[in-house]
């Protein structure tokens, strides 16, 4: 039997049963935009960067399972002015200042910002009120700039086994909360050695003390576009005891 | 802060008997916080800390969950906690300038607890009354037919710390309401008759009759049931220990709509005798019913209905005689989700989970409640399922239209002479429902809720049908009078007040649109606002997670598109030239006749051309 494939943008793309249209095409070296997607989690499908038309529907490339034959729709105006829009929410919707962040030029969200040339937030900014939790001693949180992938939820669950972090509230008034009654980060088990530490797309949970080590300029989006990359590993950049 | 007033080992203590009551299980959650509130009357974060420690689960998890539902609250909301239910309706009935009076009487704001601690006034998304509204619930008993009299007695009741159990007992009736009657809510079948039908024909032949019946499903989505029965039934138990699952959906939460609510309070044995058909059509050997928040006060008589079955041998062991088949049914409460009326978001739910809608597949069918085969079937549906078991399939697809079978209840509030639940066959067409009702004057209705459709004078020919206008039931009629543009403004604060906020575009993606919205009521829009509203709407169609970021701005859509002068009178500048110019067109006419009077001009041309002369 011939090994099944996808066309994606009319390119024939093999893939293996299970596999989900953004596992394929990154096998293939294809860049599908994704922010909550992570090659070592479970998929989630809740930022729809991945959203891409498989036979003329829309869908969420990291949970959908590939067929054989199926048509995908990726890289084209309609898509990425949808993903434009869906980035425009998200820079709207927390307090995104990426000229003083720390995690500037290695940041998910900034770096697909670029790549998909979006030139403003567009939308009325919501300017949340979300304060800083710098109780822990290697760690600081800064939710402002948390875009709720769950990234660091599924780690700290699935790999950690500490389930530091979690989802509260609703709607526009979700938030990541930490698993303490004193909802401080100090009062968990968390410690800089975790998975969870290190997974973050944006610059949430960064390590203190180890502020702009590599220079801006030098970081991984500033060397290269975010699809020009090889398929990501991590999204740990400058900020990181592995860097 | 007030959580000082609970020590850890005396909130312990106190939630002792409830966390034994319900076995220390983690997927029963949501109960034991809804319980544990009714304790302390909001859930301080002592107590989050034990009952994660009770149940074995994270606490930031326990603290998510109680997070996530507008009935739980992590801070004191007062002794008595009084909601209006905010439905376009209730808004039509005065709510709004009632809500104001209360306020005004109790000296406090909206939304927040008084100094004393005494009282906090709020709103909610509807709560099922629109035929009797409007209403509020206190204690999370409703209060119907509100009036400015009786909201003055409401403020002297509180201040003088009356117990609600105290209050007069007529305020609290809800009434039926039901206003014509075919084959459901005309039967006369006796408790068990329809599952000793069902029984009596045997599994096979039942599922044939349900299948020759063509029965689809009544919650909106008109999915066909046959297929969900057949899959659930046909799929492999993954777990060994546990067997298939039947829920029945009683979480009516479309705005609009409330006739779950008259067939749970009249009709109760006729659901449940639904849901026994239908599992033992799939083998299930447990049910459950997911009953909206507002509806915990249907609670004990339902309890009570199924003490009765029981002892009537028609739940537990052996149930009919059947030697092989054990059926119970539990009623899990909700606490105030409206995603939770999607399938997946109410299996989460049920599973003491914040609830979000699951990534389909897999189906519920094949993997749904704790990962079993599970059919979710609505309210309605069930009962129309025991129908069918007591008349047989060819009688039921003998009602209706050949692709939408069978009958369908209707909620019908807003402008008209008796609002009130109607049972027509499928095919009946708007106007005739308009007759019925007594809506002289309409202007628009809409059908199946802020999610369904927004009709025009021009459409009111069309059918209620699949295959026409589907419905899950809602009809809310919208007199001359009535401003189209203040209804969708309702509905987009509804879905963003709503939006479980798990995928960007419907997270993000409603409270634009409500900002939106409004801006343009404050008279700060434009045109631009319109176009945005637009693009946020094709937006969320294609990319949200589920059906309610999908549909979340149809009512603008509609109404943008049937009635945009109730816009554009708000707008500040429309601030859009056609591409055309209408005037400078018909140049060539003029050209052509050698005239250039001002009949011979349109719009500010012909003006001038007039002054000139």
């Amino acid at each position: 039997m011939n090994t099944p494939s996808l066309l994606l943008d009319g390119l024939p793309v093999p893939f293996s049963v299970g596999q989900t249209i953004m596992e394929a095409a990154t096998a293939a070296g294809i860049f599908i935009p994704h922010l909550c997607h992570h090659p070592d989690f479970k998929p989630q499908g809740s930022c729809k960067l991945c959203t891409v038309k498989a036979n003329g529907r829309y869908v969420s490339a990291c949970t959908m399972p590939a067929k054989d034959g199926m048509e995908v729709e990726n890289n084209s105006p309609d898509l990425n002015d949808k993903r434009r829009t869906l980035l425009q929410m998200l820079f709207v919707e927390g307090n995104h200042f990426c000229p003083s962040c720390e995690k500037s030029g290695d940041c998910l969200l900034q770096a697909l910002a670029y790549e998909l040339e979006m030139l403003t937030a567009h939308f009325p900014q919501f300017y949340p009120d979300r304060p800083v939790d710098a109780s822990h001693p290697e760690v600081l949180l800064d939710f402002n700039r948390c875009i709720l992938c769950e990234l660091c939820v599924r780690a700290s669950r699935d790999v950690d086994g500490k389930n530091v972090f979690a989802l509260s509230g609703r709607g526009i008034g979700k938030h990541l909360i930490v698993n303490a009654e004193s909802g401080r980060l100090a009062d968990t088990g968390f410690a800089l050695a975790d998975k969870a530490a290190h997974v973050c797309p944006v610059g949430v949970i960064l390590a203190k003390r180890r502020g702009f080590l590599q220079p801006i300029g030098c970081r991984r989006y500033d060397r290269q576009p975010i699809a020009m990359q090889p398929a990501r590993p991590l999204a740990s950049g400058g900020n990181g005891p592995e860097s | 802060m007030a959580d000082e007033c609970f020590d850890a080992t005396a909130v312990a203590a106190l939630l002792q008997p409830i966390v034994e009551r319900h076995r220390r299980d983690p997927l029963r959650l949501l109960q034991i916080l809804r319980e544990a509130q009714e304790v302390f009357g909001y859930l301080p974060r002592t107590a989050l800390t034990a009952i994660a420690d009770a149940v074995e689960l994270p606490r930031a998890r326990v603290e998510g969950v109680a997070g996530f539902y507008s009935f739980l609250h992590l801070k004191p909301v007062g002794r008595y906690r009084i909601l209006f239910s905010d439905h376009v309706t209730d808004r039509m009935l005065g709510s709004v300038e009632l809500m104001d009076r209360l306020c005004n009487r109790l000296w406090i704001e909206r939304g927040k607890v008084s100094e004393d601690g005494l009282v906090s006034v709020d709103t909610t998304s509807c709560t099922g009354m629109c035929d009797q509204g409007p209403a509020l619930l206190v204690g999370g008993r409703p209060l119907t037919r509100l009036s400015a009299e009786r909201i003055d007695r409401i403020s002297e009741l509180v201040r003088a710390q009356v117990a609600v159990s105290d209050w007069p007992e007529e305020w609290f009736l809800v009434a039926d309401n039901i206003r014509r009657r075919d084959v459901l809510l005309a039967s006369a079948a006796t408790p068990g008759e329809a599952l000793r039908a069902a029984v009596a024909r045997g599994r096979e032949q039942l599922l044939h009759e349900l299948k020759r019946s063509n029965l689809r499903g009544r919650g909106g989505a008109g999915f066909t049931t046959h297929t969900k029965w057949e899959t659930a039934r046909r799929a492999p138990c993954g777990d060994p220990q546990g067997g298939r699952y039947l829920v029945c959906n009683a979480d009516e939460g479309e705005p609009g709509t409330f006739k779950d609510r008259v067939l749970l309070a009249s009709h109760a044995d006729l659901v449940f005798d639904g849901m026994s058909v239908a599992a033992f059509a799939i083998g299930a050997g447990q049910g459950l019913l997911y009953l909206r928040g507002e509806y915990a006060w249907l609670l004990p008589a339902l309890h009570e209905k199924l003490a009765r079955r029981r002892r009537n041998g028609l739940l537990g062991v052996a149930v009919c005689g059947q030697e092989d088949w054990n059926f119970d049914i539990d009623i899990h409460l909700g606490a105030g989700a409206y995603v939770c009326g999607e399938e997946t978001a109410l299996l989460e739910s049920l599973e003491g989970r914040r609830g979000v809608p699951r990534i389909r597949p897999p189906y519920p069918a094949q993997q749904g409640y704790r990962g079993q085969p599970t059919v979710v079937n609505n309210v309605e549906t069930l009962c129309k399922a025991a129908l069918i078991a007591l008349r047989g399939g060819d009688w039921f697809a003998g009602l209706g239209s050949k692709q939408s079978t069978g009958t369908k209840l209707l909620s019908i509030a807003g402008d008209v002479e008796s609002p009130g639940v109607y049972e027509y066959p499928f095919g009946v067409s708007i106007d005739q429902v308009l007759h019925d009702c007594g809506a002289g004057n309409a202007q628009a209705v809409q059908v199946g809720g802020p999610s369904g459709s927004c009709l025009a004078l021009h459409e009111f020919s069309r059918r209620i049908a699949f295959e026409d206008v589907p419905t899950a039931g809602a009809f809310t009629v919208f007199g001359a009078h009535r401003d189209l543009f203040e209804v969708a403004r309702n509905f987009a604060h509804f879905f963003a007040h709503e939006s479980c906020g798990f995928c960007t575009p419907c997270r993000v993606g409603t409270t634009l649109v409500a900002n939106c919205m409004d801006k343009i009521a404050r008279g700060d829009g434009s045109q631009y606002d319109i176009n945005e509203i637009f693009r946020i709407h094709r937006l969320l169609h294609a990319a949200s997670h589920c059906g309610l970021g999908q549909t979340a701005c149809n009512p603008l859509f509609d109404t943008l598109n049937k009635f945009r002068p109730a816009y554009e009178r708000r707008l500040r500048s429309l601030d859009f030239a056609p591409a055309f110019d209408l005037d400078q067109s018909l140049s060539i006419a003029r050209q052509m006749t050698g005239r250039d009077d001002p009949a011979a001009h349109f719009g500010p041309a012909a003006g001038v051309q007039r002054a000139e002369r």
